[in-house]
């Protein structure tokens, strides 16, 4: 029981990292139909916009402080949200009009470029970096329990994050074109919706999203290096599919399902060597009867 | 007619790569090694234009058929000795046609990116069994492979994978390959049945690809899990897509420039991926059709 | 008709074509192997690197490339050997399987090296060495441990000890320093090198009547191990065995403190860089590592090597890849020496008889199977130094 509980807080903190990053996936996805291969990287820039970032905060915030962490995870995520409306400005606005595989392909050339640029010795190079602590280290022990405070704060800030997030999209006049955008592109222009905006703002929100997911994901793990994001964006990835790509809640919902999925077959013994394998068998097998992910629209085909 | 005009350009192919071969000891054994590597990547290149380009899916699992190929064939001439060699080529590509059988069910259901993260998880759960199997090695896999594959065998092959894929693709019955990419449900109007011409592609894509990676695994004498990651499935794609999809001219074109893209930037040293990616970003920018997309050719891929 | 056929089966035209482009560019090929003997004397020694420069193992294959290149840097202020200089021509493999292959290939084929280095990962060591062992050019890997690699034929070497001698070590550690009976194993499943140092340490460690607690398993490079950590907690080890590389263990030994594992952590070879420390610092106190030599009784050869690698790269301080690296490239040159020839199968047999080298790692001497013989020494980190435990011979 003991060891059930502790996984499911290990599996939820995991989760909710996977969860923001498949915002990012499933927002572009909405909009321009295609995967943003290069969010992975977003995310690792997240994390190192952070590393550079938080010697100078902490001299103006007392060490260790919330209101430290938060001016870090603040400025990480505007770092972040820039370079994601630049990439989507240099990269894939010139193709917007082009076949979507296209802008799949740039994307993966975008992602090999910061991957191999960051690695070079001039810039990141490949070592393993020790991440800032940002927040002291607090363990609480309820019941013989283990948990760690830093964990807490990543569900908390997640839940509120995705709160926000629901309201923007619902409540906002940005989020109604964002949504008119999703639904119809060439109706939205039609009605005044300034396309180009509302496109770079996704990018820039997701890369936020992304930015903060990186920093929590360098907080649990200590270490930061250039690859780091390879393996949590495939998973984010694997949770936005999983939700119904497109679906913002479905996207949150497949993060914390991937989290779990991933801790619990993680911390059997016999299974532990085919965590990667188990995650994506249930995910075929999900998939399998609901063909468009959890809470995914089936598409009526139309003659 | 054509049938007949066909088959004598695949014996010049033939005997063409034979006479190469057959002087290949003299050559310099780098260049022959690239060659053969090009060979290999034709050959997987074009097995998969067959499912992503011709039949229009989106799978991202063909390095998981290239190691069943490998591995089976691997282990067969490991036991039974190099004379099996042609034998063992055959089986391994029947392995990887049965692996594809199973990927291509849910093709049944799943469409586009669904469709995409199910392959993929089909590629990764490979990975993962023969990460565990000892029988195949485990982490370090199989070695003291015999150097069996020559010029002859990865080109010869090449130009059987052409004939066989770019005639079927152009036979009666191939038509309904198009035809499904074109508009599955116009297709089944038409009384052709989407399912089977889906299956079928994954089938004899993952035959081919199954040769290759046991051509492969019999020129690299090694054979690792790790090898057949997601990212060299991805490799193939960036192959189709910057080939044009579905052109198996471009992609065969494709496929020799970026295994040779690599080699060539060598002397950039370590900003040699940095320039290959920012290549293939340029690529897709100035041709976003595809490599080779030119009217002409247009007409008659499509036919 | 006929011009529709063309345009059908333009393709295999086009193979056609480029077959005879490709034999057309393979003729003017170089007899190889003859230059070196015959060439002049100021011709400089060629010598090929394989490393994983960029790519996930990055890390590893660079460090053991500084260690290369600055012993390579060193032999050359010192004039070289024979009279010539060496010219240490680098690939990057991009920690890729299938790349090895192609780059020792090119390397012996086009740039007519004499011997081969590297590389850190006995997998990409294996795909190497065949190549290397048929165009008799003797190959050193600085730290590839699987037995398998020097298992392919009499010009393959290695520098560092073999897994099953270090798992046998770190077996006898747990039950008699240790005092241990129940430990835990933690291993990297994407590693050969993991695995196999797991497998010869679970079975020292049974045949001395230990009892494995549990196994689980990481794939290098995750960031997240708590899932196993929880699981490792609620099986009770009295110790942990983690054979890994030192950038996945600090992020276990931080992740084991925050999970309040209090028990000792013991590993490998891997584990050592001053980078372990640096990432994981309080939560590495206490824990214990095999390697080739300790820094605190260290030879004056090892402490000017530190201090030479600290001055060139920036004031980074070498792992224990940078340290093999450099050995690899030290024998070679020794070798050379010894056998007066850059000859291939003379460098082999110097190479063969190599007795009590003294390098940075130790003293080295190259067995039968062209392993290389040396102590290991155990390590403890205190107050973020290494300390000397013991010695273990072989």
């Amino acid at each position: 029981m003991e060891w059930f509980v502790q996984q499911l807080i290990n599996g939820l903190a995991l989760g909710s990292i996977y969860a923001l990053i498949a915002l990012g996936y499933t927002m572009v996805y909405g909009i321009l139909r295609f995967i943003n291969f290069a969010h992975s990287d977003v995310l690792m820039l997240g994390a190192f916009a952070a590393y550079f970032v938080a010697p100078p905060v902490t001299h103006l915030f007392p060490p260790q402080s919330y209101a430290g962490a938060l001016a870090v995870l603040l400025l990480s995520a505007v770092i972040c949200a820039i370079i994601g409306m630049l990439i989507e400005f240099l990269a894939y606005r010139p193709l917007r009009r082009r076949p979507r595989l296209t802008v799949l392909i740039t994307a993966i050339g975008v992602s090999l470029f910061i991957e191999y640029t960051c690695q070079h010795e001039k810039v990141f190079g490949a070592q393993l970096k020790p991440f800032p602590k940002l927040l002291a280290e607090q363990n609480f022990h309820p019941a013989g329990l283990s948990i760690n405070g830093n964990d807490v704060v990543v569900v908390v800030v997640t839940a509120l994050l995705l709160a926000g997030l629901w309201y923007l999209v619902q409540k906002t006049r940005m989020g109604l074109a964002m949504r008119a955008v999703s639904f119809n592109e060439k109706a939205a222009a039609l009605m005044g919706v300034n396309i180009n905006r509302v496109i770079s703002f996704t990018f820039g929100l997701g890369s936020a999203l992304a930015a903060v997911a990186g920093v929590f994901y360098a907080m649990r793990a200590q270490g930061i290096e250039p690859l780091m994001g390879i393996k949590p964006g495939l998973y984010a990835f694997i949770a936005a599919v999983l939700g119904g790509i497109g679906n913002l809640p479905g996207a949150a919902l497949g993060g914390l399902a991937l989290g779990l999925i991933e801790t619990f077959a993680g911390g059997i013994p016999a299974l532990s060597n085919y965590r990667d394998g188990i995650a994506f068998a249930i995910l075929i097998f999900i998939l399998l009867f609901k063909p468009s992910g959890l809470l995914g629209k089936t598409q009526v085909e139309k003659v | 007619m054509i049938r007949h005009g066909s088959r004598r350009w695949l014996i010049a192919a033939l005997v063409a790569a034979f006479a190469v071969s057959w002087f290949s000891t003299r050559f310099n054994q780098y260049y022959l090694g690239i060659a053969i590597d090009v060979g290999i990547n034709i050959i997987l290149a074009v097995s998969l234009n067959l499912i992503n380009g011709h039949t229009g899916q989106f799978s991202l699992g063909h390095a998981g058929f290239m190691a069943v190929g490998g591995f089976t064939a691997a282990k067969l001439t490991l036991l039974y000795g190099e004379s099996l060699y042609p034998f063992s080529l055959i089986v391994g590509g029947i392995m990887a046609a049965l692996a594809g059988l199973l990927v291509g069910i849910p093709s049944l259901r799943c469409k586009g990116d669904y469709l995409a993260i199910v392959t993929l998880g089909f590629g990764e759960i490979i990975r993962v069994i023969f990460q565990n199997s000892q029988f195949f090695g485990a982490a370090t896999g199989l070695t003291g492979i015999a150097k069996l594959t020559t010029f002859f065998w990865a080109w010869g092959i090449a130009a059987v994978t052409i004939y066989v894929i770019a005639g079927l693709v152009n036979s009666t019955y191939g038509r309904g390959f198009l035809c499904v990419h074109d508009d599955e449900v116009a297709a089944s109007a038409m009384g052709i049945n989407p399912l089977r011409y889906k299956v079928t592609a994954f089938v004899i894509g993952a035959f081919f690809a199954g040769i290759a990676g046991a051509l492969y695994a019999h020129h690299k004498r090694v054979l690792q899990p790790d090898g057949f990651n997601f990212i060299k499935s991805i490799d193939i794609v960036v192959m189709v897509i910057l080939g044009g999809m579905g052109r198996t001219a471009g992609v065969v074109v494709a496929a020799i420039i970026l295994t040779l893209l690599p080699e060539v930037l060598r002397s950039f040293a370590s900003y040699r991926m940095i320039i290959y990616s920012l290549l293939i970003i340029g690529l897709m920018m100035g041709r976003p059709q595809g490599l080779f997309v030119w009217p002409i050719f247009k007409k008659n891929a499509k036919n | 008709m006929k011009k529709q056929f063309f345009a059908n089966h333009w393709c295999s035209l086009l193979l056609l074509s480029s077959t005879i482009v490709f034999s057309g560019c393979d003729k003017p090929s170089a007899p190889s192997g003859g230059s070196a003997a015959g060439g002049a004397s100021a011709d400089p020694i060629k010598v090929g690197e394989f490393a994983s420069l960029t790519g996930k193992e990055a890390t590893f294959g660079q460090s053991s490339h500084e260690g290369t290149q600055q012993a390579i840097d060193e032999l050359n202020a010192a004039g070289g050997v024979l009279g010539r200089k060496f010219e240490l021509i680098v690939e990057d493999d991009l920690s890729k399987a299938g790349e090895p292959a192609t780059i020792v290939n090119k390397l012996i084929a086009r740039d007519n090296v004499v011997a081969v280095l590297g590389e850190v990962a006995s997998s990409r060591s294996m795909e190497a060495a065949p190549i290397c062992q048929q165009n008799k050019i003797p190959m050193i890997s600085p730290s590839s441990t699987n037995p398998k690699v020097t298992e392919t034929g009499d010009f393959i070497f290695r520098v560092c000890f073999i897994d099953p001698f270090q798992g046998t070590v770190m077996a006898n550690f747990a039950t008699k320093t240790l005092k241990a009976k129940n430990v835990a194993v933690f291993t990297d499943v994407k590693s050969d090198y993991s695995k196999g140092l797991a497998k010869y340490f679970k079975e020292g460690f049974t045949a001395a009547g230990g009892k494995i607690a549990t196994e689980l398993d990481f794939n290098g490079g995750d960031k997240d191990f708590k899932a196993q950590l929880t699981a490792i907690k609620s099986s009770n080890p009295d110790g942990i065995f983690v054979p890994g590389y030192y950038t996945d263990v600090a992020l276990i030994c931080i992740q084991a403190k925050q999970l309040g594992l209090s028990v000792p952590i013991f590993g490998g070879d891997g584990w050592e860089s001053d980078q372990l420390v640096k990432i994981g610092q309080d939560a590495v106190e206490g824990t214990y590592f095999s390697t080739h030599y300790a820094p605190d009784v260290a030879t004056q050869k090892s402490k000017d090597f530190v201090a030479a690698y600290q001055k060139k790269w920036n004031g980074k301080s070498p792992d224990a890849m940078a340290a093999l690296g450099y050995d690899s490239a030290m024998i070679l040159a020794q070798a050379m020496k010894t056998a007066n020839s850059t000859d291939g199968q003379k460098v082999r047999d110097a190479l063969a008889a190599t007795k009590n080298f003294e390098g940075v790692t130790g003293n080295t001497t190259i067995n039968e199977k062209r392993d290389a013989t040396k102590s290991a020494v155990i390590l403890q980190v205190k107050d973020g130094k290494f300390h000397y435990v013991e010695t273990v011979n072989p």
